[in-house]
C-alpha cells in the first residue's frame, strides 16, 4: 500500500514541523510531559454535576424579575414567572433550559417550531420586547424580565388576522409551513421598527429565517404588500 | 435534563463585584455568558461542560450603550451587534465597524449577540469545535492539518501546530481602528490594544485572546485618529446569512490630494488573529491608488501565505479583496 492511502493515524503528528521544536524554541530541555487529556483539557469534559436538583432545594419563591442585591449566594430560582403573549404564566424552568422548550413543552404554545436548534434557520424566531431572537438558543432566565410574543400571539384576541399574516395567505407564502410562524414573527417585529421598508431592507430584515421550499420571494412579497396596511 | 445541554447553574449576578467573586469561587468551571451565542452551541455539543455560568447581561456597570469620547467611541462589551452596527455616531465615524458588525451571522442572532463576546469568541475549527482532543484542547495533534483532513476554513499564515483562524467579523477593524480592549482584572482596569488582543498560537495554543481566567472585557474604545476616514468593509462567505468569513478585510485610509498618507489593512479568517497586511500598507503609502496599485496590492497581499490541502482558494481570494480595498479609494 503505498503511503497516502495508508489509514489515517492519530498517533502520528503530521504537521510540517516536529510539536517538540515548538515547545522548547531557545533548544532548553525542558518538555511538559504529556498528561491525560481530560486533566489538560481547560473546561472541557470535566464531571457533570446536577445542580439543576440542587438549586430547586433552596427556598422556593416565585421570583419577581427583580434581582437579588447579591445574587452570588444562590443561582437563579426555577420557579419563574414570564409575560408571555401578554399574560403572566407562572412556570418551573431549569437553569439550562432554552425558552423554545418552555413554549413548546411546558406552556404548550407549540407554533414556534424548533428546525435547527441551533441558530441557523429561524424557525424558532419569537419577538422579546419587540425584538426578533432564536428561541432555541435564547436560556429561558434569560428573558424573564422581557415581554415575549409567540406566533400564538400574532393574531388579535377576535381572532383577526394581522396584516401579515393576511398578506402571506394572499402573495402564498407558506408551502409546507414549517418555516411560517419564524417568517411571520420576523417580518411584524421588523414592520414594527420599519413600517416603510425598501426590498432590500425587507429581505435584509428576513435573511435569519431559512425556508426549505424556498418560497423566499413569496415571503418578501407578503411583507412589501403588509408594509402597505400596517 | 433539557434540550441537548448538560446541567448547570446559573447564575445573574448583578454588580461587577458580584460576577469576579464568582468567577474566582468557580475558577476553571465557571463562563461568562454574554450573548450566549457562541455559548450555548459549545454547550449543546456538550464540548464544554462548565458547572457555573454566569450571565452578566445584569451588571450595573456594564449596560449595553455606545458614548462620545475624544471623538472617537467608546463601545461597552453588552451592547448587540446590532446596536453597534445602527448607531448614528459610529456609521459616521467608523463605517468599518458598522458594516462589519451588519455582517455577523443574522439579524437574529447580531438583535442578542454581544460585540464583546464578538471578539472573545472561540475558533469555529470544526475538528476543535466537535471535541477532538487536538492541541488547542490540551491534546498533541493538530487534526485539520493531516493528509485527510478537511481544512477550507483554515489558516494561510502563521500556522504553528494549530491551523484555526479568527472567526470574528468584528476583530479586523478593530485592529484596523485601533481599538483598545479595556478589560477588568481584579480591581485594576487594564487596556490592551486590539493588536495585542488577540493572540495566536505562538503564544497560547488553548486561547484565542490576551483575556486571562476571571478577566471580564469592559468595553472598546475607538480612538478618533481614523474618524471620518475612508473605510471599507469586505467579507466573502459561503451564503451572505450564518456563514463564517473565508476571506474577510478591513481598511481605513486617509488620502490627502490624490496621495494616500496613511493606511491600514487586516484581513480576517487567513490566521489565528487578524493579519495586518503591512507589505500592502508601505507598498501604498505615498502613493496615488490607481490600476497598477491595485495589480500590485493583489499580487504583495498574499505573498508568503501557505496554503493547507483545501484552502489554496484563500490565496485569490485574499488578493482580489486588496485589490477591491485599493480601488475603492479611488472610486
Ligand atoms: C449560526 C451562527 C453563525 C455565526 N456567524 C458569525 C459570523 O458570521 N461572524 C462572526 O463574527 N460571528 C458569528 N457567530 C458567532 C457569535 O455567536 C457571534 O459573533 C456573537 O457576537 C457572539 O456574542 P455573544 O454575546 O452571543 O457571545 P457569548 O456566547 O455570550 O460569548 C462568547 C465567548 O466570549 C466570552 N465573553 C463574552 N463576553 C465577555 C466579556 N465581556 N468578557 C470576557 N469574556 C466574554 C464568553 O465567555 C464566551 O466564551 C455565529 C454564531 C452562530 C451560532
Ligand atoms: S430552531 Fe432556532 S434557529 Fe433553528
Ligand atoms: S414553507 Fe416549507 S420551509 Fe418554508
Amino acid at each position: 500500500m503505498s503511503e497516502e492511502l495508508m489509514p489515517y493515524d492519530p498517533t502520528v503528528d503530521y504537521t510540517g514541523e516536529p510539536a517538540i521544536k515548538e515547545i522548547t524554541p531557545d533548544g532548553s530541555k525542558h518538555i511538559p510531559p504529556w498528561k491525560p487529556l481530560n486533566l489538560t483539557r481547560r473546561r472541557f469534559l470535566q464531571g457533570v454535576v446536577c445542580s439543576g436538583i440542587a438549586v430547586s432545594n433552596t427556598a422556593i419563591l416565585f421570583s419577581s424579575g427583580a434581582r437579588p442585591a447579591r445574587a452570588d449566594a444562590r443561582a437563579v430560582e426555577r420557579l419563574i414567572s414570564l409575560n408571555i403573549n401578554g399574560r403572566k404564566r407562572n412556570v418551573d424552568v431549569a437553569p439550562n433550559e432554552t425558552l423554545a422548550h418552555t413554549l413548546r413543552y411546558k406552556l404548550n404554545l407549540t407554533g414556534t417550531k424548533i428546525g435547527c436548534n441551533r441558530a441557523e434557520c429561524g424557525a424558532c424566531t419569537v419577538m422579546a420586547d419587540d425584538v426578533s431572537i432564536y428561541s432555541c438558543s435564547t436560556l429561558t432566565h434569560r428573558v424573564k424580565d422581557k415581554s415575549i410574543t409567540t406566533i400564538e400571539g400574532i393574531a388579535s384576541a377576535d381572532g383577526t388576522l394581522h396584516p401579515v399574516q393576511q398578506a402571506f395567505i394572499d402573495e402564498i407564502g407558506p408551502q409546507c409551513g414549517f418555516c411560517t410562524p419564524g417568517q411571520v414573527v420576523s417580518a411584524v417585529s421588523f414592520l414594527k421598527q420599519n413600517p416603510s421598508p425598501t426590498v432590500d431592507e425587507a429581505r435584509m430584515a428576513m435573511s435569519g429565517n431559512l425556508c426549505r421550499c424556498g418560497a423566499y420571494d413569496h415571503y418578501l412579497k407578503g411583507v412589501m404588500k403588509a408594509a402597505e396596511s400596517v | 435534563m433539557t434540550d441537548m445541554m448538560h446541567n448547570f447553574e446559573l447564575f445573574q449576578p448583578g454588580s461587577l463585584a458580584d460576577a469576579q467573586a464568582l468567577l474566582k469561587k468557580h475558577g476553571d468551571d465557571a463562563w461568562l455568558l454574554a450573548g450566549g451565542k457562541d455559548s450555548l452551541d459549545w454547550f449543546k455539543d456538550r464540548v464544554m461542560q462548565p458547572t457555573a455560568v454566569i450571565d452578566i447581561s445584569g451588571l450595573a456597570e456594564l449596560g449595553a450603550g455606545i458614548r462620545d469620547e475624544a471623538g472617537g467611541v467608546y463601545i461597552s462589551a453588552m451592547t448587540t451587534l446590532t446596536d453597534v452596527a445602527e448607531n448614528a455616531l459610529i456609521k459616521d465615524r467608523f463605517p468599518l465597524l458598522a458594516e462589519a458588525a451588519a455582517h455577523v451571522a443574522s439579524p437574529q442572532i447580531r438583535n442578542v449577540g454581544t460585540i464583546g463576546g464578538n471578539v472573545c469568541q472561540d475558533t469555529r475549527c470544526s475538528y476543535y469545535r466537535d471535541g477532538f482532543p487536538c492541541y488547542r484542547a490540551g491534546g498533541n495533534t493538530c487534526y485539520a492539518n493531516t493528509p485527510t483532513a478537511m481544512n477550507r476554513e483554515h489558516t494561510l499564515f502563521e500556522a504553528k501546530r494549530c491551523v484555526a483562524v479568527t472567526p470574528s467579523d468584528t476583530a479586523p477593524a478593530c485592529v484596523v481602528l485601533e481599538a483598545e480592549m479595556v478589560v477588568r482584572r481584579g480591581k485594576k482596569e487594564v487596556v490592551i490594544p486590539a493588536e495585542k488582543f488577540f493572540i495566536g498560537p505562538d503564544i497560547d495554543i488553548e486561547r484565542m485572546t490576551a483575556l486571562k481566567p476571571g478577566d471580564i472585557l469592559m468595553g472598546i474604545r475607538i480612538p478618533a485618529k481614523w474618524s471620518g476616514s475612508h473605510q471599507y468593509f469586505e467579507k466573502v462567505a459561503d451564503r451572505n446569512t450564518w456563514d463564517f468569513a473565508l476571506v474577510s478585510i478591513a481598511m481605513a485610509a486617509t488620502v490627502e490630494g490624490e496621495a494616500v498618507t496613511d493606511i491600514r489593512l487586516a484581513c480576517g479568517a487567513v490566521q489565528c488573529t487578524p493579519r495586518r497586511l503591512s507589505d500592502v500598507e508601505d507598498l501604498l503609502k505615498g502613493e496615488v491608488p490607481n490600476e497598477e496599485m491595485e495589480t500590485l496590492a493583489g499580487r504583495v497581499a498574499s505573498s508568503g501565505s501557505k496554503p493547507l490541502n483545501y484552502n489554496h482558494f484563500k490565496q485569490p481570494l485574499m488578493s482580489s479583496l486588496a485589490k477591491r480595498a485599493v480601488r475603492s479609494m479611488s472610486a
